[in-house]
C-alpha cells in the first residue's frame, strides 16, 4: 500500500493549521484565561508627567484602605533597574527621574484585579514636574538631557556610496522632498499580559507571558533578579497578535509580574486593559525624512541624499537597530550610483517607541515610493515609467555595496500588479478627468495608485552570524517527531509551516509532527521571533536538524536489514528499499531505535555562508541574506465633499521566494496591507504634553470589515538561495507597501498631494488650503 | 422587602442551554460573569467598551458584546458562547471554513467573529459581500485583513449549496 504512496509532500499545500480547531472553538488559553491556585492579581502605579522628579512614594493610604495588599518601588528591586535591550537606560520602575508620561513608578498585587487597581489609584506620587522635550522639532532644539544646546541622539548611522555631491552637481534636475510619519498602535486583540511564578530562591522563577521572544525575557529576568539561566523559565502562552509589539515590551510586564510574584510569594498576573495597553506601552516611531535626489531627463536616479530622523521616545529601547533598517530600506528598490543616507534617533519626553512590523522600514519608504512620485510627476513620466526604469534587477549593486542576486523581482512584482489592474491606462484616465474638470454632481471621485518596496529578511548585517540560531527536533515513540525552536506562533503560522518543513526533510507524513511549546526550559535559543527571519532562518536550521534525523534513522534500519544505508529511502513515514519495497515503517523504526538508545534530539545550528560579511562601522557588505519584494495597487474613491477615503480594492503582487503555506502566507500579506493602509489613511495618535490623547479603542480607529476592501493577492515565487526552501521573510513587507500606494491613489483621485500620514480628510483639507496640489498630467510619457 | 432584593440581585437564564441561577452585582458585566465565574473564557475581552466585538455572545440568538450587557438584562434569556457551538471534533461547517480558509490567524477576534459569522448563516441563507460586511462590522480583526474571513463564510455557503441540505451541527460540509 505504502509503496506505492508517492509522497507528495507537505510544502506548498495549505493544510488546516494546528492549532486552528482550538481556536475556532474558544479552547485556546491566552494569559487572561489562565488562573493557577492562589494567584493574585497586579497593577502599576504610574506618574502623569513627562518629565518629572519623583519627591516622594506613599503607599500608606493604599495600605490603610486595604492592608492585604502589596506595594513595591524601585527600592525593592532585586538588581539592577534595567529593562534588558540594547542600553542600559530603561528603568524597571522610575526611581528619581521620570521620562515619559505614565512611567510606571511603583507595582501593587491584591487578591483580585479591582482591589489591584484601587490601591494603585491610592498610593501617592509627588512629583516636580521638569521642562520636557515632546516633539523632534523641540528635540532638535535642545534636550535638558543633552545640556539643552543639542538633540539627545539615541542611534545614528550613515549609508554611503559614490560621490552624491558630484552626483547632483551632474544631474539634470534636482528635486526636493520632506516627508512625515506618526506613531501608531499596533491593536494585537489581546493587551499585554504575564504571570510571574517565584517558585523560591532555589526552584527559581517561572514566567508564562504573551510575548514573541521568549529568551529576550529570559535574558532580562536572569539580570534582574541575578539567578543562575536554569533557574529561569520562561513560557510563551498563546499570543493574540504581536506585530512587534510583543517583541521589547514583555520584557517590563514580565519583570513587573515576576517581581510581585517573588514579593508576595504566589503567583501574580498583569493583564493591561485597552486603555493601559495603548498609554504605556511602545508605539511605531514618528518620523521625518527629508529627500534631495539628482535625476536625468529621462527619469534615471543619477543621486540620492536623504536624512533620516527617527522619534525614539524617552528610551533607546530597539532604536539603533530599527534605525538600520530604516536606513538601508530608505532609498526604495531603486538603483543609484551615489548614495548617501544619514540617520538619527533622537529622544523626546514621550514614550518609547520600538519595535512594529517593519521596523523602520515603513517610514522610510513611505517617504521613498511618494518623492517616487514627486520626481516622476517633475518629469512627465506616469508612476508605473519612473519605477520600471530604475527598479533593481539582478546583479545590480545596493547602497552597502551587496550585489543583489538571481532572486530579484522588483519589476515582476510591479508588472504583475499593473498588468492585473490595467494601472497605466486607468491611472492616465483618471488624470486626464482631473485635466477636463469633473462634473459637481457629488459623485465620489475615483483613484488608483502603486507603490513597490523591498524587504531585508533575516537580521541586518552579521546578526544572524553573531547569534547562531539552535533549533531541533525529538524523536518520540511511534515514530512522532516534536519541533523544538524558540520560535513563537503569535498568528503567523508559524507552527503550520515548521510542521511542513520538518516532514518533507524527514520523510514522515504531517500529522506526524507536533510543535513543542516556547519554553525555555525545553527549547533552544532561536533567537526572536521578529525581522521576517523565522521561516527563512530557523526553518532551515529546521529542515538540516530533521535530515540529520532521516539519515541517522536510515543508518539505523541499514544496519537492522543488513543493507547500505544509501540504499533506502525513507518516503511518506515508510522505509523503502531499491525496489520500493517497504523494509519498516517509520513509527516501528523510531521505537527501535529509542528502545535501543538511541539518541532522541537532534538540534542544528544556523551558519551564514562565509562569503555573507557585513562591517557595521562603514556599513558595507551584505546587508540581508535575502530580499522581499512588493507592489500594491490600490483602488479608492473619495468623496468630493467630505474628502473622505474609502479603499475599494487592493492587488498585491510579492515575490516570497517560496510559499511554504500559500494561505498564511497570503494572510500574512493581507493582514500586513490593511495595517499599512489604515496608517496611511486612518490611524493617527494624537498627543497633549506628551500623553496620547486617544488611548482607546473608541478614539483609536483601525478598519472594520466595512473599511476594507476587497483583496486579491499574486504570489511571485523565486526561491532565493539564501534559505533551504527557498522562501523569504513575509511578515514585514506588505507593511511597507500599503500607506504610500493609498497616499498616490489619493493623489491621483483629487490632485492633492500628502506628505504626511495620514491622509485623513482633515489633513487632506490642510494640504489643499497650503497648495499641495499636482497639476494632472495629461500626455503622459 | 428582603425579599424585593433578593429577586432583584438573583438573575434566572440559560448558557449554553444549561438553566443557571446567578447571584450578585446587577450591573456586573456578563462578560466577566462568563469568564472569570463560569469559567468559559472563550469570550474575550479586547476592549471593555463595544468596539471590538472580541466579547460577542448570542443572547436570544443576536450577536451582543458581553462586556456592555449588565446581568440584569440576562434575566430570563439564552446566553450562547463560543464553547455552546461545535466542539473540536464536531466543528461547525463555518468553523471549519475559518480553520481551512485562513480566516484564523492569532485567534484573539475568533470566538467572537464564528459566533457573529454563524448567527448571520443561521438567519440568512445567502448573504452577499456587502451584507456579510454589514453583519460583521462589531467585529475587529487585526491580523487577517479580513479577506480570508469573508472567504471562509462565501465557502460555507457554496459547500451547503452543493452539499444539498444544510449539514446543521455536523460539520461535513466542506468544499
Ligand atoms: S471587549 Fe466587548 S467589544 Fe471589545
Ligand atoms: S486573527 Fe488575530 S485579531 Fe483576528
Amino acid at each position: 500500500m505504502a509503496s506505492t504512496a508517492a509522497p507528495p509532500g507537505a510544502v506548498g499545500k495549505s493544510p488546516p493549521r494546528p492549532d486552528g480547531p482550538a481556536k475556532v472553538t474558544g479552547a485556546t488559553r491566552y494569559v487572561d484565561d489562565l488562573a493557577l491556585p492562589g494567584m493574585w492579581h497586579g497593577a502599576t502605579v504610574r506618574c502623569p508627567y513627562p518629565a518629572a522628579r519623583l519627591l516622594r512614594l506613599d503607599p500608606a493610604p493604599a495600605l490603610a484602605a486595604d492592608p492585604e495588599v502589596v506595594v513595591l518601588t524601585a527600592r525593592d528591586l532585586p538588581g539592577p533597574n534595567v529593562i534588558q535591550l540594547i542600553a542600559d537606560d530603561w528603568p524597571v520602575l522610575a526611581a528619581e527621574r521620570v521620562n515619559h508620561a505614565c512611567e510606571p513608578v511603583a507595582l501593587v498585587a491584591a487578591p483580585t484585579r479591582a482591589r489591584a487597581l484601587a490601591a494603585a489609584a491610592r498610593v501617592v506620587v509627588e512629583a516636580e514636574e521638569l521642562p520636557a522635550v515632546l516633539t523632534l522639532d523641540e528635540a532638535l532644539r535642545g534636550d535638558p538631557r543633552a545640556g539643552g544646546q543639542q538633540p539627545l541622539v539615541l542611534a545614528a548611522c550613515t549609508v554611503e556610496r559614490g560621490d552624491v555631491e558630484a552626483g547632483l552637481a551632474g544631474a539634470d534636475l534636482i528635486i526636493e522632498g520632506s516627508y512625515e510619519t506618526g506613531h501608531q498602535e499596533h491593536i494585537y486583540i489581546e493587551t499585554h499580559g504575564a504571570i510571574g511564578i517565584w517558585h523560591g530562591e532555589e526552584a527559581g522563577l517561572e514566567v508564562i507571558g504573551s510575548l514573541q521572544c521568549p529568551y529576550y525575557v529570559h535574558k532580562a529576568l536572569v539580570r534582574l533578579f541575578g539567578l543562575p539561566p536554569e533557574r529561569v523559565r520562561v513560557r510563551q502562552a498563546p499570543t493574540g497578535g504581536g506585530f512587534g509589539g510583543k517583541e521589547d515590551f514583555p520584557n517590563v510586564i514580565c519583570a513587573h509580574a515576576a517581581l510581585l510574584s517573588r514579593r508576595c510569594g504566589r503567583p501574580v498576573k498583569i493583564v493591561y486593559d485597552r486603555h493601559e495597553d495603548i498609554i504605556a506601552t511602545t508605539k511605531r516611531h514618528p518620523s521625518r525624512v527629508r529627500h534631495r535626489t539628482g535625476v536625468r531627463r529621462d527619469g534615471t536616479l543619477v543621486a540620492q541624499d536623504i536624512e533620516v530622523l527617527l522619534d525614539g521616545g524617552a528610551y533607546v529601547t530597539l532604536s539603533p537597530v530599527v534605525l538600520s533598517r530604516a536606513v538601508l530600506h530608505a532609498g526604495g528598490p531603486y538603483r543609484c550610483p551615489n548614495v548617501r543616507i544619514r540617520g538619527r534617533v533622537l529622544a523626546t519626553n514621550t514614550p518609547p517607541n520600538g519595535a512594529f512590523r517593519g521596523f523602520g522600514a515603513p517610514q522610510t519608504q513611505f517617504a521613498a515610493e511618494r518623492h517616487m512620485d514627486r520626481i516622476a510627476r517633475a518629469l512627465g513620466l506616469d508612476p508605473l515609467a519612473i519605477r520600471e526604469r530604475n527598479a533593481y534587477r539582478p546583479g545590480d549593486v545596493t547602497p552597502t555595496g551587496q550585489r543583489l542576486d538571481a532572486s530579484t523581482n522588483a519589476l515582476e512584482c510591479l508588472r504583475a500588479a499593473a498588468e492585473r489592474t490595467r494601472f497605466r491606462e486607468r491611472w492616465r484616465a483618471i488624470e486626464r478627468e482631473r485635466a477636463r474638470g469633473r462634473p459637481d454632481d457629488g459623485q465620489p471621485w475615483q483613484g488608483i495608485g502603486l507603490a513597490l518596496v523591498w524587504h531585508g529578511s533575516g537580521f541586518t548585517g552579521d546578526g544572524e552570524r553573531r547569534l547562531g540560531a539552535r533549533a531541533g527536533v525529538r524523536l518520540l515513540p511511534g515514530g512522532r517527531l516534536e519541533v523544538l525552536a524558540a520560535s513563537t506562533d503569535f498568528g503567523q503560522g508559524t507552527s503550520a509551516v515548521f510542521c511542513q518543513l520538518v516532514a518533507d526533510a524527514a520523510g514522515v507524513p504531517l500529522e506526524q509532527v507536533q510543535v513543542h511549546e516556547p519554553d525555555t526550559a525545553a527549547v533552544p535559543d532561536s533567537g526572536p521571533t521578529v525581522a521576517s527571519r523565522t521561516v527563512m532562518i530557523v526553518g532551515g536550521v529546521l529542515q538540516r536538524a530533521a535530515a540529520q534525523l532521516r539519515a541517522r534513522l536510515l543508518a539505523f534500519a541499514a544496519e537492522r536489514a543488513g543493507l547500505k544505508a544509501e540504499r533506502l529511502r525513507l518516503v511518506g513515514g515508510q522505509v523503502l528499499d531499491p525496489q520500493d519495497r517497504v523494509v519498516a515503517s517509520f513509527a516501528e523504526l523510531a521505537d527501535a531505535y529509542l528502545a535501543a538508545g538511541g539518541e532522541a534530539s537532534w538540534i542544528a545550528q544556523h551558519q551564514p555562508p562565509p562569503e555573507i560579511r557585513f562591517d557595521e562601522k562603514t556599513y558595507q557588505g551584505t546587508a540581508y541574506p535575502a530580499y522581499g519584494w512588493c507592489c500594491d495597487v490600490v483602488e479608492v474613491r473619495v468623496d468630493p465633499d467630505t474628502l473622505a477615503v474609502r479603499p475599494e480594492r487592493v492587488t498585491i503582487a510579492a515575490d516570497v521566494g517560496r510559499a511554504i503555506h500559500p494561505v498564511l502566507c497570503a494572510g500574512q500579506l493581507e493582514g500586513g496591507t490593511l495595517q499599512a493602509l489604515a496608517w496611511g489613511y486612518l490611524e493617527e495618535i494624537k498627543l497633549e504634553r506628551g500623553r496620547y490623547l486617544n488611548d482607546r479603542l473608541q478614539t483609536y480607529i483601525i478598519p472594520t470589515v466595512l473599511d476594507t476592501p476587497d483583496m486579491e493577492t499574486i504570489l511571485i515565487e523565486n526561491p532565493t538561495p539564501a534559505s533551504p526552501s527557498g522562501a523569504k521573510g513575509v511578515g514585514e513587507l506588505p507593511m511597507d507597501c500599503g500607506a504610500p500606494a493609498i497616499v498616490a491613489a489619493i493623489e491621483n483621485a483629487t490632485g492633492i498631494a500628502v506628505h504626511a500620514l495620514p491622509a485623513s480628510p482633515e489633513r487632506l483639507l490642510e494640504a489643499r488650503r497650503a497648495g499641495q496640489v499636482v497639476q494632472p498630467q495629461h500626455a503622459g510619457a | 422587602m428582603q425579599e424585593a432584593i433578593a429577586v432583584s440581585d438573583t438573575v434566572r437564564f440559560t448558557v449554553n442551554g444549561e438553566p443557571r441561577c446567578w447571584q450578585g452585582e446587577p450591573m456586573a458585566r456578563l462578560l466577566d460573569v462568563l469568564r472569570y465565574e463560569l469559567g468559559l473564557t472563550g469570550t474575550k475581552e479586547g476592549c471593555g467598551e463595544g468596539e471590538c466585538g472580541a466579547c460577542t455572545v448570542l443572547l436570544d440568538g443576536e450577536p451582543v458584546c458581553a462586556c456592555l450587557v449588565p446581568m440584569l438584562q440576562c434575566e430570563g434569556r439564552a446566553v450562547q458562547t463560543i464553547e455552546g457551538l461545535g466542539g473540536a471534533d464536531r466543528l461547525e461547517p463555518v468553523q471549519r471554513a475559518f480553520v481551512e480558509a485562513g480566516g484564523v490567524q492569532c485567534g484573539a477576534c475568533t470566538p467572537g467573529l464564528v459566533l457573529t459569522a454563524w448567527a448571520l448563516l443561521q438567519r440568512e441563507p445567502r448573504p452577499d459581500r456587502a451584507r456579510m460586511r454589514e453583519a460583521l462590522a462589531g467585529n475587529l480583526c487585526r491580523c487577517t485583513g479580513y479577506e480570508r474571513i469573508l472567504r471562509a463564510l462565501e465557502h460555507t455557503i457554496a459547500a451547503r449549496q452543493g452539499g444539498g441540505a444544510p449539514a446543521a451541527g455536523t460539520g461535513e460540509a466542506t468544499p
